[in-house]
């Protein structure tokens, strides 16, 4: 049914649609909205799902870790300093190979303290173990929780779904809610290998000594590729049912059939924005091609050398920082480029920081600047007062 | 594309106004988009709220800087808040207040229309004499003074949108659409 739904309750009812039976998530703006819904559709008998209460995010972690490993489908939501309080939890729950979801809203970290969009409390969390998935609109966010579910039970590791602040999460529009017979066909049941039974004692999560850690982590890597070469064809499962795809990397030329001289490389809603200022720019007569990329992890590292490497100039806005180095999604881009013998002159902007404002005069102003004869460099700040 | 800014004090509904109109709009086949001021808020203080309308998906995600229409639900707030700010000239303001648009010379850039939506709000024992809930009838008198949407579409808004007290929230738009006074800025 196609209504207008908000951003954070397009989450919820997702969840609902996945079947979701343990929910144990903490309250933090500006994430509250997603919760609150799941509370009410819980207490309404609507979702036939446990709600547990906890008193902070490392407990709703370790809640929805406990329900997982007892064969459970879980889901959990936080932001910003939340995702920060359960990050040894995070390393916990891919570490144990379980197929959890959460919903995190990209909220900037304090101090000075500040609830707005960033992606920096998301990306900190790179190396935890998790698939990370970035929406740009509250169709995607929809769509996005679906095949999170999965994708994740798919190759056993957790997946966060990641929206930005505000621009996405308090903002209404028109979205379709498949049917629950829909989305049933599409995500059935899951069937884990292991479960934690009392009734059959086993022992989980023990000492893994230097002998055997390191496969561990190896078949972790192997679950990330497997997630990579799986993702195709769970999006046209996906498409198939529902008629909406949700690449990896989207390419999006400005003109059929041909390739402009720069590409513009976003994440998140400032995507949605790009199309619009990038549409503008071609009816101008200054044709740029835009590439939304959905990952961080598994990093699409093929198809981005594929889609960007063949371009003179790439353009990359990250809405986030590494402090000491640069943009972190042009750092990835940088990286996965540099084994080409031919590749793209990177311009790796900086931009929108603790909810800044990326409007098309940001988008116009970072294209000029990638396209006259402004130096490279590491990092390029845009929007930044003088 | 047509850009609306809602002010209201927190607890008065703007935000449950513009998502009112967004689903009228988009009950009418347009395609909306409506969000908050992405503040910390609180009960009582000025807050805003946008939608943007079109007849294609609205693709823009920042915020709202030249509206094409203000709605004010609070008759002190034009007295602590710029409620012209970035308003297109020759934009519509549309003020829940007991006087005529003419007492209102100060903002002769802009069409100014006026509504006693409190009074209407009362009458249909909307919220209390202290804190009339106002966000359905200055809807009624946003449909007719802009014309951009109708007042069946807002009236099936309310049915949806609303948790209670349906038939008194749609009278109420009925009513302020009725009594809505324009003065238009080509006419002044």
């Amino acid at each position: 049914m196609r209504r207008v739904v908000e951003g954070s309750h397009a989450v919820s009812h997702a969840v609902d649609l996945a079947r979701v039976r343990v929910i144990s998530a903490y309250p933090i703006t500006p994430q509250t909205h997603i919760v609150e819904r799941l509370a009410e559709l819980v207490a309404d008998g609507v979702l036939d799902a446990r709600f547990i209460r906890v008193e902070s995010e490392h407990s709703a972690m370790a809640a929805v870790i406990g329900a997982a490993s007892a064969g459970v489908r879980s889901f959990t939501a936080s932001s910003s300093h939340g995702l920060a309080l359960m990050h040894e939890m995070l390393h916990w729950a891919a570490g144990a190979r379980l197929p959890i979801v959460m919903a995190e809203v990209n909220r900037a970290m304090g101090p000075g303290w500040n609830i707005w969009a960033d992606q920096t409390d998301s990306l900190s969390q790179r190396d935890t173990g998790w698939l990370q998935f970035y929406c740009e609109d509250v169709q995607d966010v929809i769509d996005t929780i679906l095949i999170a579910y999965r994708v994740a039970e798919r190759v056993s590791l957790p997946v966060m779904v990641v929206l930005d602040a505000f621009f996405l999460s308090h903002t209404y529009e028109p979205a379709d809610l498949p049917e629950h017979a829909d989305v049933d066909e599409f995500l059935p049941p899951w069937e884990p290998v292991e479960v934690l039974d009392p009734a059959e004692p086993r022992a989980f999560n023990q000492l893994a000594s230097p002998e055997f850690y390191m496969e561990f982590r190896h078949k972790m890597q192997q679950a990330m590729d497997e997630a990579l070469a799986a993702y195709p064809e769970i999006d046209r499962a996906f498409a198939a049912r529902f008629g909406r795809t949700h690449p990896l990397v989207e390419h999006i030329p400005a003109e059929d059939g041909a390739r402009a001289p720069l590409a513009l490389v976003t994440t998140g809603t400032i995507t949605s924005t790009a199309r619009a200022a990038l549409a503008e720019l071609r009816d101008r007569g200054t044709p740029v091609d835009l590439v939304k990329l959905r990952a961080l992890r598994p990093f699409p590292q093929d198809e981005i050398r594929r889609v960007l490497g063949p371009y003179g100039r790439v353009a990359v806005i990250d809405r986030n920082l590494s402090f000491g180095y640069g943009g972190i999604f042009a750092q990835e881009i940088r990286a996965a480029l540099s084994s080409l013998a031919d590749r793209p002159v990177v311009y790796p902007f900086v931009a929108g920081l603790g909810g800044r404002d990326v409007t098309p005069d940001t988008v116009r102003a970072v294209v000029d600047r990638a396209l006259d004869d402004e130096p490279p460099g590491d990092i390029l700040w845009a929007g930044l007062k003088e | 594309m047509v850009e609306i800014r809602f002010h209201g004090r927190g607890g008065q509904g703007a935000v449950v106004a513009s998502n009112i109109l967004a689903v009228a709009c988009f009950l009418e086949d347009r395609h909306v988009q409506a969000f908050p001021a992405f503040g910390v808020e609180r009960r009582g203080a000025p807050v805003e709220a946008y939608i943007r309308v079109d007849d294609h998906k609205v693709l823009l995600r920042t915020n709202v800087y030249t509206p094409d229409h203000v709605v004010v639900l609070d008759p002190t707030l034009v007295e602590v808040v710029d409620v012209v700010r970035g308003l297109k000239p020759g934009g519509l303001l549309l003020l829940n207040t007991d006087l005529p648009p003419d007492r209102f010379p100060r903002f002769a850039p802009f069409s100014v229309a006026t509504v006693d939506a409190s009074r209407i709000a009362l009458r249909h024992r909307l919220g209390s004499r202290t804190h009339p809930i106002v966000n359905t009838a200055i809807l009624g008198a946003f449909a007719a003074a802009t014309g951009l949407v109708s007042l069946d579409a807002v009236c099936r808004a309310i049915h949806q949108e609303v948790p209670s007290h349906h038939d008194e929230n749609a009278a109420a738009a009925r009513e302020a659409f009725e009594q809505v006074a324009v003065a238009r800025e080509a006419d002044r």
